[in-house]
């Protein structure tokens, strides 16, 4: 009876070895493990057998039974990842062929840069203000210390659309509207972002409509050192930490002492190069205390409040920062300059 | 301004700075230094020769042989210039000499005559021929006779091309700047030394000008102070070298002694003058006087001017004979045989000056400054100055005093400043002795009591008058740079968007996110463009588009009311360049009025709108290519409204509206009110703006963000299971969609949540005229678990309404 148990074995696990797909395996475990299979037969002839020999058969039966089990479900295991394998084989793909397309939308230029201009001084404790862009002319002039027939009118020629009522030249009314509105009251600190409108024919550098980023700062102990660190802040944010500013005379009558800003130029680190003309410096905005005329003007008492205001402008910064020669590019929409500033 | 650093130097040690350190000092403490050009190139080899023989060329018509003495020897010139004569001192470039544009003058034989070197043009030196004096415009210079200038003596300093000139930017509040004197005062305060004034003493004969000419003023607030000198016996012809250089570096043209002289006095001191020919003048009296309508003076230039009554002239007591400030005229002009000179120095009102000076086109280096007002005190004085100008230069006689109305009245201004209010406004840490030195070395007098400084303003800084603007004077010499960075103390603000600025940004980020990039197109438009496609929810019977009063251009003339014809046009732009895929967005407002003529400013609305043509999504190996359609543009507008949870708010409706596709646009609703429009370009405005296929939308965007509530919601996420069950519904072609969902969703209130169009079918199978919808509905009780005989039930009471409602049936 061990030899009989002994042959099994040997028949059974060649016929494993032999299989090479799940179904023959199935087949010898029915054929041999099988409540009809030939080591059930054994079993059920060790009734003949001497008591004593009984369980030393039995346990041998088991192990036969066990140790086939086991090769086949090893067998059939290896055969389940060879199948798996070739399928994942037959399913690769070209993985250099293009993918779909992302949608690529994305801000403009101008949108892009003055979002950031105005998170910066968000930073700072400012508000965005807004104002309309059909403007009144006293707010537009003479909220701002330029009556009618002065000559400063002459530097920024005008749309008008009646006699009082204009395309506004510049962001400042916003200004003058805000004050109006604190009713001499309390600190004013915003920035005001903005289309401005200008009597000018459009060419390399001279745009009809252009934008302006103006801000404003009054309280009662603002002093022109304030001026000169939050201007130094917004540059090394704006332009980096290495570049330095300077602050030198200037005149607007909106402001006295009027400046214009400089940062240091990164083309050559203020050797003096081709872009700074040679002087090391770049002009960026112009800035100043505010005139008590326009204070008063506004309902604050000058002799109580003092304030600073600056301005800048958009496009001459996109100009510079990236280089771009003609200031049409920024309202001609040709998706071959939009889609340059999408990742900016 | 041009300021020659040669004549500067005259009046202003400069301490040996170069010309860059002197611009970049300048333009740090008060004036822009816009250019520091050298004037000419310093040559080497160029030295004064003189002519000792002048003979024609043997072989050449044209030429000349001359023999140059130039100090240590003698050369021999071939010289084409048809002005070159025995007896003449010329700047001669010897051989080795290297002019502009790297020319090199060698010895060279010239139609078989030796020629060692070149006599010069002014033009061959590198000077600009529109400075160049008529006398030497064809030929070579000539050095004046009275020239202090030895042979063989290097040339270049008497041409004075070893000058820089630096070009500065005047602010319109720096007009004291508009004088070599003024620009002398302000570099001297900035080097802390001395201006030394020009020689105003004049040499005078007995004989009284009042004899000669009387003065009489019309009107006195428009010309507070004229006075007139009398100059006898001058001999007109070129004035000095040194003089001709220095306008010539300023950049004015020499012309004769007796206009160069005014001129030079113009720069100088910043006071225009007039010289008028005395025997040419037509009397002897001055009368000044504002014009008589329609009057008229032929001017310099040859011009016949009409004049009105807010021009003031001068005249003879007749006629006019010069324009105030602005120009002289014809019949009086200075000229080669004039021998008396009647001089005129005045002031007149800057407003009167500018008014005359633009309505007649004419902005001369008088009228400029007239215009910002000279200083009162350098009238006479300049007047002075040019008269002793006059006799040394023009051998005239210059009679006794000045003949004037002097009505003008100017004190020096007072402005009382402290030193605790000026550290506070400057935020720095001066002290009186700091406001002392300031003050002196700008050479402003004070009193002082303590801290409080009473400052006398010199009436050339006419600029300065209030606190204020000595905060900008002392705060510039004391050194902006110096100046400490500081925070702004106060109380801290919190800073921030407001609810509408954040919900724009909101928006942006949203259509660049779905694949729209954002346009900018301008405000001014066309006419016609201003009353295109505008949006159903703006326009009204009465709208007019806003006009500019003085347009530069038809193109930019009319504000706008969409922003749509502005988009297609940029849209076209890209498509006539080979860019077909176009999504664009854009924000901005619009300007609506209904006034012909505005009394008050139009209603800015701000708007969304956009236009999207050509692919959408492209993948080609992939089979997948979709063109922009309708629902692709509504998909993203859907999307936005639900950004803003107002989704449920919305309604489309079908409408027909001008310059759109009639069957393909809708009009957006909000709770029933038109905020703005979508659809498909009318065909006929595709083909004109050569677009093919193209969708363009338009939204209100203030009544959208008014509609946003301000409360942040959370609906929790049900625990009980939803049940799903698809319907098809047969209808007629004409039921919309959007109609056949209102009414399943109304019917099945309160348990169905959701009904979304899965399948649009009509053809085959069907019957004519008929089409299938099939929803997808999920049905919901957040309470409980429904059962199958709910569900059941509110399925049925749907089936009822739309049957009732469209007559659609159950699909078989
Ligand atoms: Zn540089």
């Amino acid at each position: 009876m061990q030899e009989r148990l002994q042959e099994l074995k040997a028949d059974a696990l060649k016929q494993v070895e032999e299989a090479n797909e799940v179904k023959a395996l199935q087949d010898v475990k029915v054929q041999y493990l099988g409540k009809k299979g030939p080591i059930t037969e054994v079993l059920k002839g060790m009734g003949k057998l001497p008591k004593e020999e009984r369980p030393v058969i039995g346990q041998l039966a088991n192990d036969v039974r066990e140790e086939i089990a086991t090769a086949i479900e090893t067998k059939k295991q290896k055969l389940e990842n060879e199948a798996l394998e070739k399928q994942l084989e037959e399913e690769t793909i070209d993985v250099t062929l293009p993918g779909r397309p992302a949608p690529t939308g994305g801000p403009h230029l101008l949108t892009n840069l003055i979002e950031e201009i105005e998170d910066l001084f968000i930073g700072m404790g400012f508000e965005v203000a807004e104002g309309p862009e059909v403007e009144a002319d006293y707010y537009n002039f003479e909220a701002l210390n330029l009556p009618k027939g002065h000559p400063a009118r002459d530097m920024q020629d005008s749309f008008y659309i009646t006699e009082e009522i204009l395309m506004r030249t510049h962001t400042s009314p916003v200004q003058a509207r805000t004050m109006e509105k604190h009713e001499g009251k309390g600190p004013v600190k915003i920035i005001c972002p903005g289309k401005v409108y200008r009597r000018d024919t459009d060419d390399a550098t001279h745009s009809h409509q252009f934008t302006q980023i103006e801000g404003l700062l009054v309280d009662k102990h603002v002093r022109m050192s304030d001026l000169k660190g939050v201007l130094n802040a917004f540059a090394k944010q704006m332009f980096g930490e290495e570049r330095e500013i300077r602050l030198r005379p200037s005149f607007f009558p909106f402001t006295e002492p009027s400046v214009e800003m400089d940062i240091s130029c990164k083309m050559c680190g203020g050797e003096g190069c081709s872009v700074c003309k040679g002087t090391g410096w770049i002009e960026i905005l112009g800035a100043g205390m505010v005139h008590p005329n326009v204070l008063e003007m506004a309902g604050y008492d000058p002799k109580e409040y003092t304030g600073f205001a600056f301005g800048m402008g958009p496009e001459r910064i996109a100009m510079l920062k990236y280089g771009i020669d003609d200031i049409r590019h920024f309202y001609t929409n040709d998706v071959r300059f939009l889609n340059q500033f999408h990742k900016a | 301004m041009f300021v020659s650093l040669n004549w500067l130097k005259q009046y202003v040690d400069l301490q040996g700075l170069t010309p860059e350190d002197l611009a970049e000092k300048i333009t740090k403490t008060g004036i822009e230094v816009e250019g520091v050009e050298p004037f000419g190139e310093p040559i080497e080899h160029l030295v004064v020769g003189y002519v000792k023989e002048c003979a024609q060329h043997p072989n050449a018509d044209k030429l000349n042989l001359c023999q140059v003495d130039v100090g240590d020897e003698t050369l021999q010139i071939v010289c084409g210039a048809p002005n070159v004569a025995q007896g003449q001192k010329v700047a001669v470039a010897k051989p080795g000499a290297v002019l502009p544009g790297n020319f090199k003058i060698k010895k060279a034989k010239l139609r078989g005559e030796e020629s060692s070197g070149m006599i010069c043009s002014l033009q061959e030196l590198g000077i600009d021929s529109k400075y160049v004096p008529k006398e030497y415009e064809d030929g070579i210079f000539v050095f004046p006779e009275d020239t202090d200038a030895e042979v063989g003596a290097d040339a270049t300093s008497l041409l004075n091309l070893d000058d820089v000139i630096l070009e500065l930017g005047l602010t319109p509040n720096r007009s004291d700047a508009l004088s070599m004197l003024g620009v002398a005062y302000e570099v001297a305060a900035m080097l802390d030394t001395d201006v030394k004034l020009p020689n105003e003493d004049v040499q005078i004969t007995d004989q009284k000008a009042s004899e000669e000419v009387s003065v009489k003023v019309d009107a006195t607030d428009l010309n507070p102070y004229y006075g007139a000198m009398v100059i006898r016996n001058i001999e007109v012809g070129p004035s000095p070298l040194w003089m001709r250089n220095r306008l010539v570096a300023s950049g004015i043209r020499p012309i004769n002694n007796v206009v160069d002289i005014t001129n030079y006095v113009l720069l100088e001191y910043g006071q225009p003058l007039h010289a008028f020919d005395y025997d040419r003048f037509g009397s002897k009296e001055v009368v000044v006087r504002r014009a008589q309508e329609g009057e008229t003076i032929k001017t310099l230039d040859d011009e016949e001017r009409t004049l009105s009554s807010d021009h003031l002239v001068i005249t003879n007591g007749k006629d006019p004979v010069a324009i105030a400030g602005v120009m002289g005229g014809a019949d009086s002009e200075v000229h080669e045989g004039t021998t008396s000179v009647l001089l005129e120095a005045a002031y007149f009102d800057p407003q009167t000056v500018r008014k005359a000076s633009k309505d007649h086109g004419l902005r001369s280096e008088s009228s400029v400054r007239f215009e910002k007002a000279v200083d009162p005190d350098r009238v006479k004085r300049a007047g002075l100055r040019a008269a002793q100008l006059l006799s040394q230069y023009a051998n005239g006689e210059v009679l006794e005093g000045v003949v004037d109305h002097d009505e003008l009245s100017y004190e020096e201004a007072v402005v009382t400043i402290t030193t605790s209010r000026m550290n506070h406004v400057l935020g720095t840490n001066m002290t009186d002795e700091h406001i002392q030195d300031i003050l002196r070395k700008l050479g402003f007098s004070y009193n002082q009591n303590g801290e409080e400084f009473e400052v006398s303003i010199p009436t050339r800084r006419g600029d300065i008058t209030i606190f204020e603007d000595m905060v900008e004077e002392i705060g510039r010499m004391y050194g902006y740079d110096d100046i400490p960075f500081t925070m702004p103390g106060g109380e801290g603000n919190a800073g921030g968007l407001t609810k509408h600025q954040s919900l724009r940004r909101k928006v942006r980020h949203y259509l660049e996110g779905a694949g729209l990039s954002e346009a900018i197109t301008y405000s001014l438009t066309t006419e016609e463009r201003a009353q295109m496609l505008i949006s159903p929810d703006v326009k009204t019977e009465d709208l007019r588009p806003v006009h500019l009063a003085m347009p530069m251009s038809e193109e930019h003339s009319h504000l706008r009311l969409s922003m749509v014809p502005e988009l297609l046009a940029s849209a076209s732009y890209n498509i006539a360049r080979k860019q077909q895929d176009v999504a664009f967005y854009e924000i901005g407002s619009i300007y609506v009025s209904e006034e012909s003529i505005l009394t008050k400013q139009p209603n800015e609305e701000e708007r969304l709108s956009g236009v999207l043509t050509g692919s959408w999504v492209s993948h080609p190996w992939q089979q997948e290519k979709k063109n922009v359609d309708f629902y692709v543009l509504k998909g993203i507008l859907e999307g936005l409204f639900d950004l803003l949870d107002l989704e449920s708010e919305i309604t489309y409706k079908q409408a027909k509206v001008e310059g759109m596709h009639p069957g393909r646009t809708a009009i957006i609703e909000l709770n029933g009110k038109a905020i703005g429009h979508l659809g498909q370009l009318h065909p006929a405005l595709q083909k004109e703006y050569d677009l093919k296929e193209t969708y363009v939308y338009d939204v209100d965007l203030e009544a959208l963000f008014a509609a946003v509530s301000d409360e942040e919601s959370y609906t929790p996420i049900p625990r009980h299971p939803s049940v799903s069950r698809d319907i098809a519904l047969v209808v007629d072609n004409d039921v919309k969609a959007g109609d056949l969902r209102k009414s399943i969703l109304e019917a099945g209130q309160p348990l169905v949540q959701h009904a979304l169009v899965f399948d649009l079918y009509q053809g085959e199978h069907l019957p004519e005229g008929k089409k299938s919808l099939a929803f997808s509905l999920r049905y919901l009780d957040p309470t409980r678990t429904l059962t199958d005989e709910e569900v059941e039930e509110a399925h049925n009471a749907i089936l009822e309404k739309v049957k009732a409602d469209y007559n659609a049936e159950l699909r078989g």
